[in-house]
């Protein structure tokens, strides 16, 4: 007999975690957008790590850890997520058996290099994926992908692999389900916490890596790369941060859109049509990241334009440091003296 | 990035789309299909084609005898030893040895089948220095 359970609201998101929590919550019965989802995560971020390497690439990073955006929701909301880890497989597939015959529809983080149904040009050992399992089907298993239209059949064999995906950030079969869901939530304290706590993380961590000062810091190292790496290695790593930035689930401009999209809905709720502006100045700095990508692919594909080098590409990552620390700054204080201003 | 803008430039994805978020002409934010975005694609190509050369690399080098069947599937499954490791649960050091010719041909039926497993392969396959030039990844 087929365990499925049918009601489940897929609906695909830009990015795979705001997209998960974004669903379950719905299904809960507190209906919730992806760009909410990610804001009341405070999923926006920026880190440049050189000495963690991925395929032998410096992490780059525009969102935060894997797992903190539905960490946080929960807690913001007032729902409790349980998480889960296994050391065996076989435990680890029979706790999610048991959780969907019950018709809990289970989180999972997953490798996405084993996953059939996923676009073959982007299967790298990426182990931060996040999904939902919906139904079991006879030995396949149905799984609302946040990144896919519809939800998709998948073998238990392609599951239990991606689900125990080895490597950095390994699942180790990681589950999560949300209980204790509230009836009604209030989400001005929780949207009003959650901005506040993406200005503490963009301009006041006192780590040169994180945030703006990252963001700098970046600058710097791409004025050096040709130097330091010659030419291929430079392109490389350029590559690499603009594949960060606008490959599949960041919704564009390196997450910066839907952070905007999330300001703009953030206004309605607190009723703060300053937030307006504010979702507007994002927008343009996510444009301005668009221009760092147009403008390194033009570099990669060795047909550079005018001025595109590596000086020009590391001006407008500054230009977009200094806009985005002058921004966080100023929504932090408006958040502070706001109507709903919360005190810390 | 205004809706209008929103790129459908197709490139590896095939029928599949992506969601972006772009403002429309009120200036509100709305969820768009995108068929994908030309820099993306290029940085996208540019990192299988790294992966790329490196199969072809290996390749050479294990028809030159320099390294072990095992290399070449690691290379085609962009395994490093560390990874691979973890999937077959043994110690880095040991698939650096595996990667050698002569210590390849000694090792176990058991520790073949493992990695046999890993990659989906017969044992055959894995023992045996590829014929045909190297497939393009898992890229299709």
């Amino acid at each position: 007999m087929p365990d499925v359970i049918p009601s489940f609201p897929h609906r695909q998101s830009a990015h795979c975690e705001s997209g998960v929590a974004a669903n379950l919550l719905t299904h809960h019965g507190l209906p919730l957008s992806e760009a909410m989802a990610f804001g009341i995560g405070s999923g926006l971020f920026f880190g440049y790590f050189p000495f963690v390497r991925i395929n032998h690439l410096p992490l780059t990073t525009f969102r935060t850890a894997p797992g903190w955006i539905i960490r946080k929701v929960g807690r913001r909301l007032g729902v409790r997520v349980t998480f889960r880890t296994f050391r065996d497989e076989a435990s680890g597939m029979a706790e999610l058996d048991r959780l969907l015959s019950e018709g809990v529809p289970v989180g999972a983080q997953t490798g996405v290099y084993w996953l059939p149904y996923f676009p073959p040009a982007l299967r790298f050992h990426f182990n931060a994926h996040n999904l939902v399992v919906c139904g079991k089907e006879g030995d396949s298993y149905r799984i609302s992908d946040p990144v896919i239209g519809e939800p998709v059949l998948c073998g238990a064999a392609d599951l239990t692999r991606a689900r125990f995906a080895r490597g950095p950030l390994a699942p180790n079969g990681k589950l999560f389900f949300l209980t204790n869901v509230p009836k009604t939530v209030d989400p001005v304290p929780a949207i009003r916490e959650a901005i506040r706590d993406v200005c503490r993380l963009m301009t006041r961590i006192p780590i040169p890596l994180i945030g703006v000062r990252g963001m700098r810091y970046l600058a710097n190292r791409v004025e050096s790369w040709p130097s330091r790496l010659g030419e291929r290695g430079a392109l490389l790593y350029l590559g690499n941060v603009i594949r960060m930035q606008e490959e599949v689930g960041t919704g564009g401009g390196g997450f910066r859109f839907i952070y905007a999209a999330f300001l703009q809905e953030a206004a309605a709720v607190l009723d703060e049509p300053r937030l307006l502006d504010f979702s507007q100045r994002m927008t343009a700095i996510g444009d301005h990241w668009r221009d760092f990508a147009v403008a390194g692919a033009r570099l990669c594909k060795g047909r550079p334009q005018g001025n595109d080098d590596f000086p020009a590409l590391a001006r407008i990552v500054r230009e977009c440091a200094d806009a985005e620390d002058g921004l966080f700054r100023e929504l932090d204080s408006s958040m502070r003296s706001g109507r709903h201003a919360v005190r810390r | 990035m205004r809706r209008k803008d929103v790129p459908q430039d197709r490139g590896l994805f095939g029928e599949w789309k992506e969601v972006s978020y772009a403002v429309d002409d009120d200036g509100r934010y709305t969820m768009v299909p995108s068929a994908g975005w030309e820099p993306a694609n290029i940085a996208n190509n540019m990192a299988w084609e790294s992966i790329e050369a490196e199969v072809g690399a290996v390749l050479s080098k294990v028809r030159a005898g320099e390294l072990s069947p095992l290399a070449y599937h690691m290379a085609r499954h962009q395994m490093d030893p560390g990874l691979l490791a973890g999937y077959a649960g043994l110690f880095r050091w040991q698939v650096r040895r595996h990667m050698k010719p002569a210590p390849f041909r000694r090792i176990s039926t058991a520790i073949a089948e493992r990695y046999a497993a890993i990659f989906r392969i017969t044992t055959e396959e894995l023992m045996a220095t590829p014929e045909c030039d190297p497939p393009a990844g898992t890229r299709k």
